[in-house]
């Protein structure tokens, strides 16, 4: 029941995008089709786990025995970004039609602060291991669903005629600002 | 390129928000009112001016390799300074503004600014290039703090300019963030170009 409300939580109510402000940089730059938002998805759920998993393992490990919680930053910033080029180095040998498919991805992620921001937020949070990997994967999911439907906005978006000074960025963002209304519909259901 | 233009251009003509679209997630997320858009815009001007200084001294010891991850353990040693200095110091702004100050080392900014411009230059102007862009920065996200708290609650810098009863609440919550600066970004495109 607990992992239920962080889910429904994660993805619907706190959405990491819209109402949260993290990932925003990904969410306007890769959103312009839905076959690239939905590779972008993949390769940020993958990350986010795996990045949650270790920087959780550390902050227990590390940094709360020896008292040095002031180098979180430091540490959760080098984690991820050394994570990432491995994860690249990794997936090209193992698999690399799964690459192919991530590979140009891979490389953004590292300045996509809803990594670091998961990352410290279980840490605030007080999740334990499971809530966190739990936590990590409905914030990626939440993460996608807030992505897909954008880029599918903005599909749409391209057919119609927009006036001069609002296209490109202005645009994006107001239609942004429009599904980040529809989702405070769900505000209140945990 | 005159110290003069290379401080102001962070202001309009390559403001890092309206015009560069970089650094969104803090500007979208911290704007609730003027003063934390101010608070957070200074915090962030602090990092760059020392980490371009920092790094426009250290970039030729730092092999090409490694760069990035060098530029970033400096950047993210300033940012835990700001933290620091800011739980002490400021502990209501620090507490508003929460996670988004750890996060100043992702944003895209900072890095963008050291490598694309401390790195390859000397370090006076790089601490003009780093302040000015950094003025830049505070300067669009008080704006955009401002206009939010003006529409949402009718205060500007917590001054009351008409009654709290004409606020539209919307203009304060998350939605009112994207519509403010999508209508901030048109009114800029249309000015620009005219």
């Amino acid at each position: 029941m607990e992992y239920i409300i962080i889910i429904i939580s994660a993805i619907f109510v706190n959405n990491i995008v819209l109402s949260q402000f993290l990932g925003i940089c990904p969410f306007l730059g890769v959103s312009k089709k839905v076959s690239t938002a939905v590779g972008m998805t993949g390769a940020v759920t993958f990350v986010m786990v795996l990045a949650t998993i270790v920087t959780y393992l550390i902050q227990k490990f590390v940094l709360d025995p020896f008292d040095i919680g002031f180098m979180q930053t430091i540490t959760f910033i080098l984690v991820i970004a050394s994570l990432v080029q491995m994860v690249e180095i990794m997936l090209k040998k193992v698999s690399p039609s799964l690459y192919q498919a991530l590979g140009v991805f891979l490389p953004l992620i590292t300045t996509n602060c809803a990594v670091l921001g998961v990352a410290i937020m279980v840490i605030q949070k007080n999740y334990n291991l499971m809530e966190s990997v739990v936590f990590s994967a409905a914030t990626a999911i939440g993460f996608g669903l807030a992505l897909v439907l954008f880029a599918g906005l903005r599909e749409h978006l391209d057919l119609v005629k927009i006036p001069k000074g609002m296209q490109g960025t202005p645009i994006a963002l107001i239609t942004a600002g429009l599904l980040a209304m529809a989702f405070m519909g769900f505000a209140g259901i945990v | 390129m005159s110290q003069l233009n290379n401080f102001t251009k962070g202001f309009i003509k390559e403001n890092p928000v309206f015009v560069l679209l970089l650094g969104m997630c803090p500007t979208l997320g911290v704007t609730t009112s003027a003063v934390n858009g101010l608070g957070m815009g200074l915090a962030t001007t602090f990092v760059l001016v020392m980490s371009n200084l920092a790094i426009s001294l250290v970039a030729n010891l730092i092999p090409d390799k490694v760069r990035i991850p060098g530029f970033i353990i400096i950047i993210a040693s300033f940012v835990t300074m700001v933290d620091m200095s800011m739980a002490a110091y400021l502990p209501s702004l620090h507490e508003s503004l929460g996670l988004f100050i750890p996060l100043i080392v992702v944003n895209c900014i900072v890095l963008g600014r050291a490598e694309s411009y401390a790195s390859k230059n000397k370090a006076m102007p790089s601490i003009i290039d780093g302040l000015g862009m950094g003025l830049g920065f505070a300067f669009a996200l008080t704006l955009l703090g401002g206009t939010r708290e003006l529409l949402g609650s009718g205060k500007f810098f917590n001054f009351a300019i008409f009654d709290e009863g004409y606020g539209m609440l919307i203009f304060v919550l998350a939605p009112g963030a994207f519509l403010a600066l999508g209508y901030i970004i048109a009114i800029i495109n249309k000015l620009r170009k005219a």
